[in-house]
C-alpha cells in the first residue's frame, strides 16, 4: 500500500531536481515519515544521488526519518513553562511511557519531543498531544493523560 | 595565456590570467593556510581559512577570487588574524587532537595551519566547549578507517566522490552541530554505493580518512596496474622488497591519477603467502588430485620441490619426447609483451607447433578477423610516453574519449569492469556527449544514458543492424565516404531488406521509435566511439555481432576516428598477447602463419623452416588433447581449468594429457593436473612493456626482487629453450626481447585503405528457452574483482558482493523464492546453488549471475562461433528452485 501510495505521489511530479523537498514533504504528509525505500525510490525518480537526498531530508527538522507514534507528545521547554515547572513535566512522561525525548514507542503508541513554545505561556506549563494542548499541567495531571506503558512506572 | 602581475607580500609575481590567488601563491611558494580546498577540485570557499587582505583593506577567501592585473595581496595581516583565529580555533575545538597518535601525523592541513598561527591546543581545549560525544569509527571497509571525529568538515570527500568519482556516496548529514559526513541512512560505508576507490581518502587534508596498513616507501618505482586492459599508471612504494603503497600516475594520459579499488589497494596479491616460491615435480602417481604443502615431504598431492636446474632439466627431457602438434602452449594475457613473444616462439621455433593461444580465445577473440578485415590493424598504437618504442609501433596518434561526441556501449557493465574508463565515460557526458547504452538488464551508465535499449539477450545484432537501416533509409549516412572509402555497400543495402523496423522489433523488443531515434543520434553526432565487451563476443555470433558493429561506425564515417572501435579486453595485455601473435593463426603483427611471405620473413628472422599450418585454437586444443592427438600442454599463467566449460570435458582433458607443464603465480585448478610446475614472477618483478585496451604500449619496472625462487616467464623459456638446444633464446633482459620484437613485427604489409561492409543475417541465439528451462541467465562481474589475483587479497574478497543470483521480483514470485533464499539453477548441462536476490532492475525473464570462481562454467555446454571458436558464455537457458522442496525429495 505504500508502496502504491509513493508511486502515486510521485506521478504528480515532473521527476526535476528542484521538486525534491516538495516531494519529501508531499511523501512525509501521506506516510508520516520518509522511509529508507520512500527515499531511494525518490533519488532515482528525481535524478539525484541517494546521499543527497538523505543530506536534504536529515537537515530540514521537518522531515521525519523514523515513523511517528499515533500520540505525538510535545512538552513544552519554553521559558515560562520552565519556570512553572516544565522539567518535572517532561521527567514525570519519560518515566510514564518509558521513553526518551525524540523517541517513539516500538508500538507507535506515541512520540515524545519537546518545543520551545507553544505560544500560551499563560496556561503554563502546558504540553501538547496532538493537535490538543492541556494547560496547567502538574506531574499528576500529566501522568492521567496517558497509560501506563509496559516498562514505565506509575510515578507517584 | 596571457601573463598579469600582481603583488603578494611585497613580493612581485607574474600569474597566469584567471588563476586564482591561492593557486598563483601556492605555485610561488607562498603558504596560506587553507583546508577545504584541494587542486583537482572546483573551489568550495566553505572553511573561511583561507582569507588574505586586498589593498582597500577588503578580506576575500583566496581560493575564490582571480587575481587582477595589478593586484596587491596581504596574507597576513592583524585584520585576517581577528577573523581567522576564532575560526580555526573552533574547528581545533571539535577535532580529536590526539596528533600523537594520528596516521596523518606531519602530513596533517590542519597541523600545518595550526603550526603556522601559532595556535596553542591546551589554551583551547581550556577555554572553548569540546564535543560531548565520541564518534565511533566505520572501520566496515577493508582499506581504509573513517572517524568523524578528526573530520573537519571540509567536503573535500563530497566532492571527490562528486567530481571525480562520479559515484556521490557520500554527503553532509544533520545540521549544526550534527552536521557529519555521511553515506545514505548513516550506514556503514561499505553498505552504501561506495566502490572503495580511495579517491576521497588520498585527498583528506586530516586524519578523518586513513588508509589502513599504508607504509612511507623509501622509493618508488613507475608501472602499470596489472588488473584489467584499462592500464592505469601506478608508482609502487617499495619498502624492504614490500610494495607499501600504490599511487595513480597523475602524468598517464589513460588515468590521471585517478585509480579503482584493485588498482590502489589489490597488489596485496603480490606478497600473498600463496606464492609459489619453488619449482615443483609431481612424484606419485595421484594425478587430478591438489597439490599442496608442505612439498618437502611429498605433500599430498606427491610433489617435491626442486631446484630450477632440476626442474628445468626435467621439463626438456620430458618435452623432447613430443614433436609439433603433439604440444600446445597457452600463453598468458597477464604477461609482457616480451614474455609473449618468447612464449610463441618458444612453440613454434622450440616445438615446432603453431598451437598456441590464450584466454582471449574465450572472450574477446571475435574482433579480430572484423578489425582485420576492415583494415584497423589490432592493437600496436602509439604509446603514450615512450618515444622509443613508439616509432616502431606507431599507429595513429589516440584522440582521448572524452572528445566523441556521441558514446555508444553495448555488452559492457564498464563502470563495473573497467572502473577508470567509467570515469572517462561519464565525464564525457557531462560535458555533453550523448550516450547510447544497450544493456538487458540495468547498469550505471543506463541512468546517465541519452538512451537505454534493453534488448532481448543475443538479438543484439538485429538491433544493430535495425539502426543501419534506419541510417541508410534516411539517408543519414556519410555519402561522400561511403563513394570514395567503401566496398560493397549496394550488396550491404540489399542485406538491409532483411532487417525492417517491424521485424527488428519483435527480435529486440525494442520499440520502432527508440531504434530509430537511437540510429539518428549517432548518425547526428561525430566522432562517435563504440565500446564493446563480452556481451557482443562471448557469443555464438560474436564474429558477426563485431561486424555489425563496424558496419554501423563505416557507415557513418566515424571509422576515420581513431576511437571508433573500442573493443574492451579484460585483462591487462590481453591485446598484446594477441599481438605479439600468441595465436594459432598468426605470427606477431597479425602476419597470418600461411602466407608466404610472412613464412619467408619469419623463417630468416628465427632461423628454421616454420610449421606452415595454422595451428588449434583453445577450444580445439582442449578437444585434440582429449582424443589424444595432443598430448603435452605447456600452461603458462592461465587457469584452464575453471575458466573454460563444458567444465567436465575440461577437466577431462587435462586428465588425459600426458605432460602438463603449470607456470603460474599460484597453485591454481589447473596445477591439479601437472606434473611440473614452475614458480612465475609477478609484474611487479620484472620489466617489459604491456600493451592496453586502446593500444596503447606502456613500460613496467622492476621495483621488487623476485618472490622466492620465482622467475620472469621469458627467462624460464628461455632457460628451457637453451637446454632443448635450440638458439636464438639467449636474451639478457627484456630489451633485447623487446628490439627483437620490434624487428618481427615492422614492415607489415600496408594498412588497406578501403573499407568493406558486411552483409549480415540475423540467427536468433543458440540457447533458448523452454517450458524445462524458461529463464534466460547472464552474468556480471563486481568491481571488487574475482580473478585469480584479486582472490588473493583479503579485503577484495571482503568488499564483493557475495555469491548471489538476481532475479525479478515477479519471476521469484512466480517460483515462490524470496530475497536471500538459497536456490539450485538448474540447466541442461548441469546444476549449481546459490542464493537469490530479488532486484527490480533486473527484467523478468532473466536471472543475473555474479561470476565467482568461475562457477557458471559448470552450467554452460557453449555453442562455438564458427570464425572464432570462441564459446557462448553470456546466455543460458536455466530454472530455478527452491533448495528446500529439494531436501523433500
Amino acid at each position: 500500500m505504500e508502496e502504491e501510495l509513493l508511486e502515486d505521489i510521485l506521478a504528480s511530479f515532473k521527476g526535476k531536481r528542484y521538486e525534491l523537498v516538495p516531494i519529501l514533504q508531499e511523501v512525509q504528509d501521506n506516510l508520516g515519515y520518509l522511509p529508507e525505500k520512500a527515499m531511494l525510490d525518490i533519488a532515482r525518480f528525481v535524478g539525484v544521488p541517494e546521499s543527497h537526498v538523505y543530506s536534504v531530508a536529515s537537515f530540514y527538522a521537518q522531515f521525519r526519518l523514523l515513523p511517528l507514534g499515533r500520540k505525538r507528545v510535545a512538552v513544552c521547554r519554553g521559558t515560562a513553562c520552565h519556570i512553572r515547572g516544565a522539567p518535572q513535566i517532561l521527567s514525570t512522561i519519560v518515566k510514564t511511557i518509558d521513553l526518551k525525548e525524540g523517541e517513539t514507542s516500538d508500538d507507535l503508541e506515541y512520540t515524545l519531543e519537546t518545543v520551545a513554545c507553544i505560544g500560551c505561556c499563560a496556561l503554563a506549563p502546558c504540553i501538547r498531544i496532538n493537535r490538543e494542548v492541556s494547560g496547567d499541567m502538574t506531574p499528576e495531571k500529566a501522568k492521567g493523560l496517558f497509560l501506563v506503558k509496559e516498562g514505565g512506572e506509575d510515578v507517584e | 595565456m596571457e601573463k598579469i602581475s600582481i603583488r603578494i607580500d611585497d613580493q612581485d609575481i607574474l600569474a597566469q590570467k584567471g588563476a586564482t590567488i591561492l593557486e598563483v601563491a601556492l605555485a610561488n611558494k607562498i603558504y596560506i593556510p587553507h583546508l577545504c580546498y584541494h587542486p583537482d577540485l572546483k573551489p568550495a570557499g566553505s572553511c573561511r581559512v583561507c582569507l588574505v587582505e586586498l589593498e582597500n583593506g577588503q578580506l576575500v577567501t583566496s581560493c575564490r577570487t582571480p587575481v587582477k592585473d595589478g593586484m596587491i595581496i596581504k596574507t597576513s595581516s592583524p585584520e585576517i588574524d581577528k577573523v581567522r583565529r576564532p575560526v580555526v580555533e573552533m574547528i581545533i575545538a571539535n577535532h580529536h587532537m590526539d596528533c600523537k597518535n594520528c596516521a596523518k601525523k606531519g602530513q596533517c592541513g590542519l597541523q600545518r595551519i595550526m603550526a603556522y598561527m601559532k595556535i596553542d591546543k591546551k589554551r583551547i581545549q581550556q577555554t572553548l566547549r569540546l564535543p560531548e560525544v565520541e564518534l565511533p569509527f566505520d572501520e566496515s571497509n577493508p582499506f581504509f578507517i573513517r572517524d568523524h571525529n578528526k573530520c573537519v568538515l571540509c567536503g573535500i570527500c563530497v566532492r571527490t566522490c562528486q567530481e571525480i568519482a562520479r559515484v556521490s556516496a557520500i554527503d553532509f548529514a544533520g545540521r549544526g552541530n550534527n552536521t557529519r559526513i555521511a553515506a545514505f541512512g548513516d550506514k556503514p560505508i561499505t553498505q552504501s554505493k561506495c566502490v572503495s576507490c580511495g579517491e576521497c581518502v588520498i585527498r583528506c587534508p586530516v586524519g578523518a580518512l586513513v588508509v589502513r596498513n599504508i607504509g612511507r616507501p623509501e622509493r618508488e618505482f613507475k608501472s602499470i596496474c596489472p588488473y584489467c586492459g584499462v592500464g592505469c599508471g601506478i608508482y609502487l612504494g617499495i619498502k624492504d622488497n614490500e610494495i607499501v603503497s600504490v599511487r595513480g600516475d597523475s602524468e598517464n594520459a589513460v588515468n590521471n591519477g585517478n585509480l579503482c579499488v584493485k588498482g590502489r589497494f589489490g597488489m596485496g596479491f603480490v606478497h600473498s603467502t600463496d606464492r609459489l616460491k619453488t619449482p615443483l615435480i609431481r612424484q606419485g602417481r595421484g594425478k587430478g588430485n591438489p597439490p599442496s604443502p608442505p612439498f618437502s615431504k611429498g605433500g599430498q598431492g606427491g610433489f617435491v620441490e626442486v631446484s630450477w636446474d632440476e626442474a628445468l632439466t626435467f621439463v626438456a627431457r620430458k618435452l623432447k619426447k613430443y614433436k609439433g602438434d603433439e604440444i600446445a602452449v597457452i600463453a598468458s594475457t597477464k604477461c609482457t609483451n616480451e614474455e609473449n613473444y618468447i612464449a610463441q616462439k618458444f612453440a613454434r621455433v622450440v616445438m615446432g607447433s603453431n598451437n598456441i593461444d590464450t584466454s582471449v580465445r574465450l572472450c574477446y577473440s571475435p574482433m579480430i578477423a572484423p578489425l582485420r578485415d576492415i583494415g584497423i590493424w589490432v592493437g600496436c598504437d602509439s604509446p603514450a610516453e615512450d618515444s622509443e618504442i613508439s616509432s616502431d609501433l606507431l599507429r595513429q596518434n589516440l584522440e582521448q574519449i572524452e572528445q566523441a561526441a556521441c558514446i555508444l556501449v553495448t555488452g559492457a557493465n564498464i563502470t563495473l569492469s573497467y572502473p577508470v574508463l567509467g570515469l572517462k565515460i561519464k565525464k564525457a557526458v557531462e560535458s555533453g556527449a550523448r550516450l547510447l547504452v544497450i544493456s538487458p538488464h540495468e547498469n550505471e551508465l543506463c541512468r546517465i544514458a541519452d538512451i537505454w535499449l534493453q534488448p532481448y539477450p543475443g538479438t543484439d545484432l538485429a538491433l544493430l543492424m535495425g539502426m543501419c537501416n534506419v541510417i541508410v533509409e534516411g539517408a543519414l549516412y556519410d555519402d561522400a565516404f561511403v563513394e570514395m572509402y567503401c566496398n560493397n555497400f549496394e550488396e550491404f543495402r540489399e542485406s538491409l531488406d532483411d532487417f525492417p523496423l517491424g521485424r527488428v522489433e519483435r527480435i529486440t523488443g525494442i520499440s520502432r521509435d527508440l531504434i530509430e531515434e537511437s540510429a539518428r543520434i549517432y548518425a547526428g553526432n561525430k566522432p562517435g566511439a563504440i565500446f564493446w565487451g563480452t556481451g557482443i563476443t562471448q557469443s555464438a555470433h560474436g564474429t558477426d555481432n563485431v561486424y555489425a558493429l563496424a558496419n554501423l561506425s563505416i557507415l557513418t564515417a566515424n571509422i576515420k576516428y581513431s576511437r571508433a572501435l573500442n573493443p574492451l579486453l579484460g585483462q591487462n595485455n590481453a591485446l598484446g598477447a594477441c599481438d605479439m601473435g600468441c595465436l594459432p593463426n598468426y605470427f606477431p603483427g597479425y602476419q597470418p602463419v600461411d602466407s608466404k611471405d610472412a613464412q619467408v620473413k619469419f623463417r630468416s628472422l628465427w632461423g628454421r623452416e616454420l610449421n606452415p599450418e595454422p595451428g588449434l585454437t583453445l577450444t580445439e586444443i582442449l578437444d585434440a588433447t582429449l582424443e589424444g592427438k595432443i598430448k603435452a600442454l605447456y600452461i603458462i599463467g592461465s587457469n584452464l581449468a575453471s575458466n573454460i566449460a563444458p567444465f567436465k570435458k575440461v577437466h577431462a582433458a587435462l586428465k588425459k594429457a600426458k605432460f602438463v607443464v603449470s607456470q603460474d603465480m599460484f597453485l591454481n585448478e589447473t596445477a591439479k593436473y601437472a606434473h611440473v610446475i614452475l614458480p612465475a614472477a609477478s609484474f611487479a618483478e620484472k620489466t617489459g612493456t604491456f600493451i592496453n585496451t586502446e593500444g596503447r604500449v606502456q613500460r613496467i619496472q622492476k621495483a621488487l626482487k623476485a618472490i622466492g625462487d620465482s622467475r620472469p616467464d621469458w627467462e624460464i623459456l628461455c632457460e628451457l629453450a637453451k637446454r632443448l638446444k635450440s638458439e636464438g633464446f639467449e636474451f639478457e633482459n627484456t630489451e633485447d626481447i623487446l628490439s627483437k620484437l620490434l624487428e618481427a613485427i615492422k614492415d607489415v604489409p600496408e594498412v588497406k585503405r578501403r573499407f568493406s561492409f558486411f552483409p549480415l543475417k540475423y540467427r536468433p541465439p543458440e540457447e533458448a528457452t523452454d517450458i524445462d528451462y524458461p529463464l534466460i541467465l547472464t552474468t556480471e562481474r563486481d568491481f571488487s574483482g574475482d580473478g585469480v589475483m584479486s582472490e588473493k587479497v583479503e579485503g577484495l574478497k571482503g568488499l564483493r558482493m557475495k555469491d548471489f543470483i538476481y532475479i525479478n521480483p515477479k519471476d521469484a514470485a512466480d517460483f515462490e523464492i524470496e530475497d536471500g533464499e538459497p536456490i539450485r539453477v538448474i540447466s541442461r548441462h548441469g546444476a549449481i546453488e546459490s542464493g537469490a536476490r530479488l532486484r527490480g532492475t533486473t527484467p523478468a525473464g532473466l536471472v543475473v549471475m555474479n561470476l565467482e570462481g568461475e562457477k557458471v562454467n559448470k552450467l554452460l555446454n557453449p555453442v562455438l562461433d564458427e570464425e572464432s571458436k570462441t564459446p557462448e558464455m553470456k546466455m543460458c537457458a536455466i530454472r530455478i528452485e527452491k533448495m528446500k522442496t529439494l531436501k523433500k525429495k
